[in-house]
């Protein structure tokens, strides 16, 4: 065997085949066909990129990547994107999460969409889905990364679409591929800026110039860094284009563990994270990024805490915990953002795959007020979803989640981009994580039991959960806290492309006691949902009778206002705009010439009477008005 | 020799099929698609038979040269270069197409509608070999007249509406370029003393002070009205939405290229300085024609006026990327004419079934249709995304360069041109919507793609495919003849503009050197 780097071509491969062969013959295909064709050709990814992994962990490249060329996409004069790959350690973790988190994603739909009468069409999106991911996070070159890009917000489309026939689920797939065009164009507008300051959009080429373009022209950096961080926003579901995401749940549920946990909302993270040479240079942007990341962590923490529907929760909170990313991404925490969304991708694809049971059992029931006592009942669920609950509020020292956002909260007081504010909302949200997750777990798992349970889940759903829950448990292990362990087996893998934090000179705290203050806010957060929905019921009630409260209980639940803002601002003026004008206006204009000439005609045909005394007449005045002008000349 | 004989096939063939006609009810139809193959395998050997020779960079592939009305300095010539070649094939593989989608939909006087349809592609393809200016004129109104029979004889209810408004929109600017050419000729004349139609010794023709802009807009009328930009549309939606199915393709198609053609093969060499002028201006109508082509496509309820109105928006592309004057822009507007024939031809195709089946065109009484006719609904998706500019399919390829290169030229422009990349999604989708998802509108029974319906989807959906993951063809095709135009419309000081005469005045040695 050669070298198996050269099979790399092989990882997106397999679900574009899986994709062509579902779409064309899917629906002749047998389940069992459909399902081994589609769940099969992401686990073949998946071993693959196991087998590369390996190879390059063992024989590292001496260049530090292994790059594939496939063929010139488009040749003019300097304009030549090629269609090539491009493997290095922030790949390779990308692409690792990607196979082997969809992987499980779709074994679990194997069990999951079993009745579905749509069997093939969705192992085709989803394998799609994952292969447009993967060009993403393989693509050596911006053009080839933006198909990737823009493969992803189509399938998003057709899956948070799938059950096409309820005109809601239509309205917020088309919202969800909408919202993210906008950022992907201005996106789009960054790339030619890049092609125009760089001459190229290979990416390593455009990194190894900008220190050089920064020197003489610093703005336009910023304004690139800008562009791209809108196309991240769009995707990564941040302020101000989140608004998509908590509608996305229309769809299946393991396609929102695909989209919250493996591909599309990671994709600005990735982007950020890739071009990061681009934000080092402008502190600006930087400071942006971090600011963004910290208030969307907060507002997102706040709705999450509001929403009744259990996906919905989930959701809010993937968009906050994509915030904590983008919070270390601006605080130059390159290798801590990676970290947590290795995380995040377990313990929220265990999450919403564990909520997908749930709700199966329960008869398709989504809202949480009735849900409840299924501790006993679907204990393997509970058991899963408590350790995914663990994870996402950072249980200290058991849980993996712990190690990651400890990091991040770490970073932010202490890396040289952080401040007391940052790292204040960064407490905040965590102490607001803690207590959603709380109160999603009491409502659904304590009480009293709201509604009958059909069937307890088969095993292709409880096994992908069973491994998440391990990994949620137990990754985090890779990357320890230097007061303890000290062990950074991620960030030295990711050494190579990711330039480690830069701390701040002159600190006079410990890290321990950052450590003990964000687990008192974690214990915190808990105890404050358990006072409110387990121990004391009452207090909920009294409280809503407020006005004020009720009024701040709405704003939260609507997410922050952000839908009726936008409403308002853009999408009745312009449904107005286009409905008034429907007959078109300049159509108006050409109606009009042919109205004026029809009514030259009658005006001039009225002469021609027959009539001879009209013509007598006519002769007369004419002589006259011919007599008059000569003798007045 | 190869150019004439592509003509008279279809003259010809146009002809055979109407006499046949009068005997036979289902003939004229295989002498069609006969006659069309014949032509398209004869241009694929022969761009095959260029593209691998070693010659790679000659700017003129063929020609043909016949002295026609010497004393007015009229010849029938005949050339062509990748950007000819292109829209050729094009023209016959549309032809095919079209053919092939009245095959049960035209059901009466078959001759004479075959005839017409045939001698449309004659003038379509006379438009883009013809090097004459009085031949071009000539062939520009051949393919006016069979089109007004087309949409006036078997269109739909208001085609005699529509078919008079194309034909006065169409007749009423080709007027104006007549004009012009004649202006041109004596314009021509009065400098060197040479009296000729003929486009290589019209080429570098000196004007004294106002004059260039004056024939420029004359010719320029003509082609923006045929493209069509903002606000000279208005004939289109009445058009497209009135004709049969195969009006529709070849209108969208072949009709309003000719008037991306005319302009890049006329206006902008014959006149470089005029067209540089007006360059911010015809940019600012393209921007328009973007933005409020997908706005009124967002409106409409009838399916085939949506598709009409997305035609504007995207034409919009192509006079914002000839006006940039640079390769990538010229690369892009040449995709631009491809892909968006082939997805709004494929989308006006879609419109033309589900009117067979469902017998309206109009989207409310739609709605649910993915679960009958799935093939199709995957293929209205499939194109709709090509339609919004998804990458990976033909028209991105298209709208990228175009606008990477209109931002060389003017990024404000470029900027408000992107924000018909967001517009794209909203009216795409909505159609989709209408159409196929959502709650069932109908109880009938509706049945999917035939065998012939799925040959002809195929071949468009292989095509957009290739165009873009692997439009190297293409680029390399056009390359020669868009370096050239780039050549051609530098900015230069009058007087001091050098031809390459060589490239320029005679084809017929490149002709003979194979």
């Amino acid at each position: 065997m050669s070298n198996i780097n050269n099979l790399l071509w092989l990882i997106p491969t397999f679900p574009l085949a899986g994709f062509l062969i579902l779409a064309l013959v899917g629906k002749r295909l047998p389940h069992s066909m459909v399902a081994l064709t589609g769940a099969g050709s992401i686990s073949l990814s998946a071993i693959l990129c196991l087998a590369i992994g390996f190879q390059f962990i063992s024989m590292p490249p001496a260049s530090g990547y292994f790059a594939q060329t496939l063929w010139s996409w488009i040749n003019i004069s300097n304009f030549n994107p090629k269609i090539s790959l491009y493997l290095d350690s922030l790949s390779l973790v990308f692409v690792f999460i990607i196979t082997f988190v969809g992987a499980l994603i779709h074994i679990y739909s194997v069990g999951f969409m079993a009745s579905d009468k749509d069997y093939s069409r969705f192992f085709a999106c989803m394998n799609l889905f994952v292969f447009s991911m993967l060009l993403l996070v393989l693509a050596d070159d911006l053009l080839l990364l933006y198909l990737g890009w823009e493969g992803v917000g189509l399938c998003s489309y057709l899956l948070i679409g799938f059950w096409y026939e309820d005109p809601i689920n239509g309205y917020a797939a088309r919202k969800a591929f909408l919202i993210t065009r906008i950022g992907d164009t201005a996106m789009m507008i960054g790339l030619f800026v890049i092609f125009y300051q760089f001459g190229t959009l290979f990416i390593p080429e455009v990194l190894s110039q900008v220190p050089a373009v920064w020197q003489s022209n610093a703005s336009i950096i910023t304004l690139i860094a800008l562009l791209l961080l809108a196309g991240g926003v769009g995707k990564s579901a941040q302020l101000p284009l989140q608004t998509w995401l908590p509608d996305a749940m229309a769809g299946p549920t393991p396609v929102s563990a695909l989209i919250h946990a493996a591909t599309m909302v990671t994709a600005g993270v990735y982007l950020l994270a890739r071009m990061h040479v681009i934000f080092q240079f402008s502190p600006f942007t930087q400071m942006l990024v971090a600011i963004i990341g910290a208030f969307t962590l907060l507002l997102s923490g706040l709705s999450a805490l509001a929403q009744s529907d259990i996906k919905r929760v989930l959701a809010y909170s993937t968009i906050s915990q994509i915030g904590y990313m983008f919070l270390a991404l601006g605080l130059g925490a390159w290798t801590a953002a990676i970290f947590h969304f290795m995380i995040h991708a377990f313990f929220k694809a265990l999450l919403f795959l564990a909520a997908g049971a749930v709700i199966e059992s329960l008869h398709h029931e989504h809202n949480l007020f009735k849900m409840g006592g299924l501790k006993n009942k679907l204990s393997l669920v509970f058991w899963t979803f408590l350790i995914g609950s663990a994870s996402l509020v950072a249980l200290p020292l058991v849980s993996a989640g712990f190690y990651s956002k400890d990091q991040i909260l770490w970073y932010a007081w202490a890396a040289e981009n952080g401040n007391p504010a940052l790292w204040l909302m960064s407490m905040l949200g965590a102490f607001l994580t803690a207590a959603y997750t709380t109160r999603l777990m009491i409502l659904t798992f304590w009480g009293q039991p709201k509604s009958e349970i059909s069937h307890p889940p088969g095993k292709w759903l409880t096994i992908p959960l069973i491994i998440l829950a391990f990994l949620s448990l137990f990754a985090g292990f890779i990357e320890l806290p230097h007061n303890f362990g000290h062990l950074t087996l991620l960030s030295d893998f990711l050494h190579p492309v990711l330039p480690p934090t830069a701390l701040n000179a002159n600190l006079h705290v410990e890290e321990w006691f950052f450590q003990i203050l964000a687990a008192f806010t974690t214990f915190g957060g808990i105890y404050i949902a358990w006072l409110f929905y387990y121990r004391y019921p009452a207090w909920l009630s009294q409280l809503k009778q407020s006005n004020g409260m009720l009024s701040i209980y709405r704003f939260c639940f609507s997410g922050c206002g952000f839908d009726k803002l936008y409403d308002t601002l853009w999408v009745r003026p312009i449904v107005f705009i286009s409905q008034i004008n429907k007959n078109d206006v300049v159509d108006k204009l050409y109606q009009g010439i042919t109205l004026l000439s029809l009514r030259l005609y009658r005006s001039l045909s009225f002469t021609q009477s027959g009539s001879l005394r009209w013509y007598v007449m006519g002769l007369l005045i004419g002589s006259i008005i011919l007599l008059t002008i000569q003798i007045l000349l | 020799m190869i150019l004439v004989w592509l003509i008279g096939i279809l003259i010809g063939g146009g002809l055979l099929a109407l006499f046949i006609g009068q005997w036979s009810v289902k003939l004229p139809r295989w002498i069609a698609l006969y006659i069309l193959l014949g032509g398209f395998l004869t241009i694929i050997t022969f761009w095959a038979g260029n593209y691998f020779s070693s010659d790679q960079d000659a700017v003129w592939l063929t020609q043909f040269r016949q002295t026609w009305i010497p004393s007015w300095g009229i010849n029938f010539h005949l050339a062509i270069d990748g950007l000819s070649l292109l829209l050729l094939a094009l023209t016959f593989f549309l032809g095919i197409l079209s053919v092939l989608c009245s095959w049960n939909e035209i059901k009466e006087r078959q001759g004479f509608y075959y005839f017409n349809l045939l001698w449309i592609l004659a003038g379509i393809s006379g438009v883009f070999m013809a090097m004459d200016l009085f031949l071009f004129y000539f062939f520009w109104e051949m393919m006016l007249i069979p089109m007004y029979f087309l949409i006036g004889i078997w269109g739909s209810e208001n085609r005699v509406y529509a078919a008079y408004k194309f034909f006065i929109f169409t007749q009423a600017s080709g007027l104006l370029m007549l004009l012009a050419i004649l202006g041109l000729y004596f314009t021509h004349a009065h400098h060197t003393g040479v009296f000729t139609f003929n486009y290589f010794e019209l080429l570098g023709t000196e004007f004294t002070d106002g004059t260039a802009q004056w024939l420029m807009l004359g010719f320029m009328i003509a082609f923006v009205v045929k493209l069509p930009i903002v606000p000279f549309h208005s004939w289109l939606p009445d058009a497209h939405s009135e004709a049969p199915t195969a009006g529709s393709l070849i209108l969208a198609g072949l009709l309003l290229k000719t008037g991306a053609y005319g302009l890049f093969r006329f206006v902008i060499p014959l006149f470089p300085e005029a067209a540089h002028q007006l360059a911010p201006l015809a940019m600012l109508a393209g921007v328009i024609g973007i933005i409020y082509g997908a706005l009124m496509a967002y409106s409409q309820t009838d399916l085939k006026r949506l598709v009409a109105y997305t035609s504007v928006s995207h034409m919009g592309f192509v006079i914002l990327g000839i006006f940039s004057f640079n390769q990538l822009a010229f690369q892009g507007v040449m995709m631009q004419l491809i892909a968006h024939a082939i997805s709004t031809g494929a989308l006006f195709l879609m419109a033309g079934m589900l009117k067979e089946r469902l017998h309206t065109r109009d989207l409310q009484k739609m709605g649910g249709l993915w679960e009958q006719m799935p093939r199709m609904g995957f293929t209205a998706i499939l194109f709709a995304m090509a339609s919004l500019g998804l990458p990976g399919l033909g028209n991105f390829i298209a709208e990228f360069l175009i606008l990477l290169g209109a931002f060389q030229a003017n990024v404000w422009m470029t900027v408000f041109a992107t924000l018909g990349l967001i517009f794209s999604v909203i009216y795409s989708l909505r159609m989709v919507q209408k159409i196929f998802l959502g709650p069932k509108k109908t109880t009938e029974a509706i049945r999917d793609f035939s065998w012939r319906e799925i040959l002809i989807m195929a071949s468009l959906i292989l095509s957009i495919s290739w165009l873009g993951i692997y439009p190297q063809p293409i680029i390399a095709t056009a390359g020669p003849a868009m370096m050239h135009l780039e050549h051609l419309s530098a900015e230069e000081n009058p007087g001091t503009k050098t031809y390459d005469k060589n490239i320029l005045t005679d084809p017929q040695t490149e002709a003979h050197k194979k």
